[in-house]
C-alpha cells in the first residue's frame, strides 16, 4: 500500500487539475455563448438572401442561368478544406474529422491524390499539424482565422477560394467539419462548397410583380457570390461554435473523474492511516505485556 | 414604410422611415411611400434613410442588394460604416 505521505501528495495533485479544468470549463462554456450569438445574428441576412435568390430562380428561365460557380466537370482537381481547431483539449473533435478526411481521400480521390490533383486547405493548427507531416499538398493554412473571426476576414478568404475556382485551379471543393447540434454532439458533415449545386425551384412564396434591376439573370450572379460567402462564414462559425462545445463537455467530464478519483484516494488514505493506527496500538499493547511478563 | 438594414454580424438600422435613397446599379433612386415592388442590386456608396422626424442617416455600403414589397424595405449589406 502507498504511503501516507504519496497518497496525500497525489490527492493534492489531482485537486489542483479539477480546478483547472472546471475553470476551463467556464471559459469555454461563456465563448461557446458568444459564438452561438454570432450565429443568430447571421441568421437575418442568410434566410433572406436565400429567399430573394430562391425567389428569383422560380422567376428565371434555365437557359439564362449561366453560372460561371455552377461550372461542372469531371472533378480532376479537388480541394478539400478541413476546418479543426487551433487548440486541443477538446475530446475527440480534431481527430475525427482528420480520420474522415484520410476516409473520403482513400475512397473517393484516391486517383487524384496519386495524380497530385488533390489539395488540402486547412482552417485550424490541428489539421495543419497533423497534414504537413504527411505527403500531401497543402494549398494553403488559414488558421489564423480563428485568431479573429469576423465576416471579413472569412468572406475574404472565401473570395480567394472562389477565384481559385473560377481559375480553374480547382474543379471541386468540399468541406469536412464538425457541425454543432448541441454542448455534448457534434455533428460530423462532408459538405460541397463549389460548384454550386442549382438551388431546386420551391413551391412559390412569393406572390405579385417585382421590377428586376438590372435583370434577373445579373441580380442571381451577384447574389451567389453572397451566398457563398455566407456558407463559408456559417461554416467556420459551425466549427468553432462546436469546438467550444467539445471543449466544454471534455473538460466537464474531466473534473468529474477527478472528483471521483479524489473520493477513491480519499479512502485509500483513510484506510492507510488506520491502519499505521493500529500497527501503533499492537506496538504499544505488545510492548506493554512484553514489560509485566 | 418600415425598412431594416441587416449585414452578416448585426442588424444596422431598423424603424419606420419616410424616404431611403440607394446606389442602385442602374443609378441611384429613392424609394417613397406605396413605391413598387422591386429587387435591385446596389453598387459601392452612400445610402441615406430619412426618418419620420426628417432626420437623415447615411451609412456607407460596399455594395448589396435592396426588396421593396408593400412599403416594407430590407436592405443587404455585407459592410456597413
Amino acid at each position: 500500500m502507498a504511503s501516507l505521505k504519496e497518497i496525500r501528495r497525489r490527492i493534492t495533485s489531482v485537486r489542483s487539475t479539477s480546478q483547472i479544468t472546471s475553470a476551463m470549463k467556464m471559459v469555454a462554456a461563456a465563448r461557446l455563448r458568444k459564438a452561438q450569438d454570432k450565429i443568430v445574428r447571421l441568421r437575418p441576412y442568410a434566410s433572406k438572401l436565400h429567399e430573394l435568390l430562391i425567389g428569383i430562380n422560380n422567376r428565371i428561365e434555365e437557359s439564362e442561368n449561366d453560372q460561371m460557380y455552377g461550372r461542372k466537370s469531371d472533378n480532376s482537381k479537388v480541394l478539400l478544406i478541413v476546418v479543426t481547431s487551433n487548440r486541443g483539449l477538446c475530446g475527440s473533435f480534431n481527430a475525427s474529422v482528420i480520420k474522415k478526411a484520410l476516409g473520403i481521400i482513400e475512397e473517393k480521390y484516391s486517383e487524384q491524390y496519386q495524380k497530385n490533383n488533390l489539395w488540402i486547405m486547412t482552417i485550424g493548427k490541428k489539421a495543419w499539424e497533423f497534414f504537413r507531416k504527411r505527403s500531401y499538398q497543402i494549398y494553403r493554412d488559414s488558421s489564423e482565422l480563428f485568431d479573429d473571426l469576423t465576416f471579413q476576414n472569412s468572406a475574404d478568404l472565401a473570395a480567394t477560394v472562389m477565384e481559385a475556382f473560377l481559375n480553374k485551379e480547382f474543379d471541386r471543393v468540399e468541406f469536412i467539419y464538425n457541425r454543432f447540434r448541441n454542448a455534448a454532439v457534434q455533428d460530423l458533415s462532408y459538405e460541397t462548397f463549389l460548384p454550386v449545386e442549382s438551388e431546386g425551384k420551391s413551391d412559390e412564396v412569393y406572390e405579385g410583380e417585382y421590377i428586376f434591376e438590372p435583370s434577373k439573370a445579373e441580380i442571381v450572379n451577384e447574389l451567389i457570390p453572397k451566398t457563398l460567402k455566407i456558407q463559408f462564414y456559417r461554416t467556420v462559425l459551425d466549427s468553432y461554435v462546436a469546438e467550444h462545445g467539445a471543449r466544454m463537455t471534455a473538460m466537464h467530464k474531466a473534473t468529474d473523474n477527478a472528483k471521483e478519483l479524489i473520493r477513491d484516494l480519499n479512502l485509500e488514505y483513510n484506510k492507510a492511516r488506520q491502519a499505521s493506527i493500529t500497527n501503533q496500538i499492537l506496538e504499544v499493547v505488545n510492548g506493554a505485556e512484553a514489560l509485566s511478563g | 414604410m418600415k425598412i431594416e438594414i441587416i449585414t452578416p454580424e448585426k442588424k444596422v438600422y431598423e424603424g419606420n422611415i419616410r424616404s431611403l435613397k440607394v446606389p442602385g446599379k442602374k443609378g441611384a433612386f429613392q424609394v417613397l411611400k406605396d413605391h413598387a415592388a422591386i429587387v435591385s442590386t446596389l453598387v459601392e456608396g452612400r445610402v441615406t434613410v430619412t426618418d419620420m422626424d426628417g432626420r437623415d442617416s447615411v451609412f456607407e455600403i460596399e455594395g448589396g442588394v435592396v426588396e421593396v414589397q408593400g412599403n416594407i424595405i430590407i436592405l443587404l449589406a455585407e459592410s456597413v460604416r
